[in-house]
């Protein structure tokens, strides 16, 4: 077998420097994913270093953390607890589409956005990281707060909304009619409900297939699987992610879980690579013209998202520092945001470099906002051991 | 006493309640199997505040020493409802001719009529064993059984 020297040093020190940047992150309790993009932003053609040899590499790892992404988001899904969700907080889910949705779509149309522009600027500013947050809410010893439910309902109807909000958007980007799109969407909808019904009646039989006691036979078993159902997806232009996220949807229970264990580091590691791509993707000289207008649109939609956690955390009897709490940890956006423009990216150069900006304010101030806005006044009093790391 | 059950969603659940000093717990369960107490604070009565994290072994045992004293209390209970059934206990001493032999091997519900339904060793309960459960020095039976049923059993480990 002939081996790349140049593509393994390009690479080894490429995740080399990534371990570097999210080892920092972890010791200031921020998300890895902003430094991943500046690593990306960084290098390439006019960067510091230019990677000719890893760029293949990169391009494929890309794709396939995108995939890996929106399995993780599938898997994380349970009928029960969106049922549940569903009831408590219908009125919160549509207060956070109108509020977070409409500034995107109109800042979309203020800079002359076509429609799908529009669109998927409209779902980047909607979309939080559900990511970021889960891990800000167990970092920050959240869960046993009573606006904690609020927040989790949130996103799972978001995660949710992105069931038809994908296919709707990948049909209207590769040049389809509305009409196609409206197809795509009955279609990939109806494949969710279709997903359901065969999880919650047959699910045991798939997840007997997939329960292989050998953690590697899990994981090659399911990889498989979510890969054929992609490219199958791609083939009737529904996008790879969206077939991966139906895969995700049908696994519950127990293969779920041990789907997820199985599939994490994977997902870290493409995840990354995804997130240096697009960074990659995006020119320094083409980020700074974009940035006052990526912080004008973080401010309002920050604020906007505030207001949404103040009304869903007020929906579960919460007072008014844990509304603010509540609302504060919604802001931060990352992963689905800029899945958004892996997605429609290639046919929009100033899409890219706006988002890439937009997520990188959010990123890093989102958990800044809420760690300053949630520090508890008594922990100091009462457990000075456990300060540390916590304020 | 009231326990209410909350959903997290993507996380697990959260178990609340007040004892009865008025404190209110909080303990979160994770679908990973881990456990966080918290209790709720009296300035801010929606914030949890963290006591301590149990992953799935630690809150094992944790549940293990709760529990333990009060199964033969709760055996007691039970025995109340039964004119005629008792609950006791019996300890294996060191010079028992059952120490490190099966339980089976005392044929003791064949001669007696009374069962062991659980072995207490230190910290552990084994509930209903088995008859190839082996005893040990310093186990303590609960036995289940007419007074003379008991008493029996007494006697036949004690050898």
């Amino acid at each position: 077998m002939q081996t790349s020297v140049a593509l393994l040093l390009e690479l080894g020190v490429i995740l080399a420097a990534l371990s570097v940047l999210g080892a920092l992150a972890r010791r200031f309790a921020l998300s890895p994913i902003p430094l991943y993009l500046l690593a990306g932003l960084s290098l390439g053609e006019g960067g510091i270093a230019p990677v000719p040899a890893a760029g293949e590499f990169v391009q494929v790892g890309a794709a396939i953390g995108l995939v890996l992404l929106l399995l993780a988001l599938g898997l994380q899904f349970s009928i029960h607890e969106f049922s549940v969700s569903l009831r408590r907080h219908v009125p919160s889910a549509g207060v956070d589409l109108v509020l977070n949705a409409v500034p995107g779509a109109l800042a979309g149309w203020y800079l002359g956005l076509d429609a799908v522009g529009i669109l998927a600027l409209a779902g980047v500013t909607y979309i939080s990281s559900s990511g970021i947050i889960a891990r800000l809410l167990d970092d920050l010893r959240r869960l046993g707060n009573r606006e904690t439910p609020a927040v989790l309902s949130v996103l799972v109807l978001e995660d949710f909304a992105m069931a038809a909000y994908l296919p709707l958007l990948v049909v209207l980007a590769s040049g389809g009619t509305w009409w196609q799109a409206a197809l795509g969407v009955l279609v990939a909808v109806g494949a969710v409900l279709a997903a359901f019904v065969v999880s919650y009646r047959w699910g045991h039989h798939l997840g007997r297939l997939l329960s292989d006691p050998d953690p590697e036979q899990l994981m090659l078993r399911v990889l498989g699987l979510t890969l054929i159902v992609a490219a199958l997806a791609e083939l009737v232009h529904a996008s790879a992610a969206v077939g991966a996220f139906l895969v995700g949807l049908t696994l519950t229970g127990e293969a779920a879980r041990r789907a997820r264990n199985v599939l994490t580091p994977l997902r870290d590691l493409f995840a990354a690579v995804f997130f240096l791509a697009i960074g990659l993707s995006v020119s320094l000289s083409d980020l700074v013209p974009v940035l006052p207008v990526a912080l004008a649109l973080a401010a309002v939609t920050a604020a906007t998202k505030v207001v949404t956690g103040q009304y869903a955390a007020l929906r579960e009897g919460a007072g008014p520092r844990g509304r603010l709490r509540a609302g504060t940890v919604l802001i931060v956006r990352g992963e689905f945001s800029i899945v958004i423009i892996g997605l429609v990216g290639a046919h929009h150069d100033r899409l890219g470099p706006l988002v890439a900006a937009y997520v990188l304010v959010l990123a890093i101030a989102g958990p800044l906002v809420t760690r300053l806005g949630g520090a508890p006044p008594y922990r100091s009093r009462l457990l000075p051991g456990t300060n540390a790391g916590n304020s | 006493m009231d326990v209410n059950e909350v959903l997290l969603p993507g996380v697990g659940l959260r178990y609340e309640f007040t004892n009865q000093d008025g404190d209110r717990i909080g303990v979160v369960a994770r679908r990973t199997g881990e456990f966080e107490l918290v209790v709720y604070g009296s300035e801010d009565p929606d914030q949890g505040r963290s006591m301590l994290r149990l992953n799935r072994e630690e809150a094992d045992t944790l549940a293990e020493i709760l529990g333990a004293p009060r199964i033969a209390e709760r055996f007691a209970d039970l025995t109340k409802e039964v004119p005629g059934l008792s609950a006791g206990q019996t300890g294996v001493r060191a010079g028992s001719p059952y120490v490190d032999r099966p339980l089976g091997h005392t044929r003791a519900r064949s001669r007696t009529g009374a069962s062991i339904v659980a072995i207490v060793r230190g910290e552990d309960v084994i509930a209903s064993p088995t008859p190839d459960e082996v005893l040990r020095a310093g186990d303590v039976l609960v036995v289940i059984g007419t007074r003379s049923g008991i008493a029996g059993v007494e006697k036949i480990i004690r050898g």
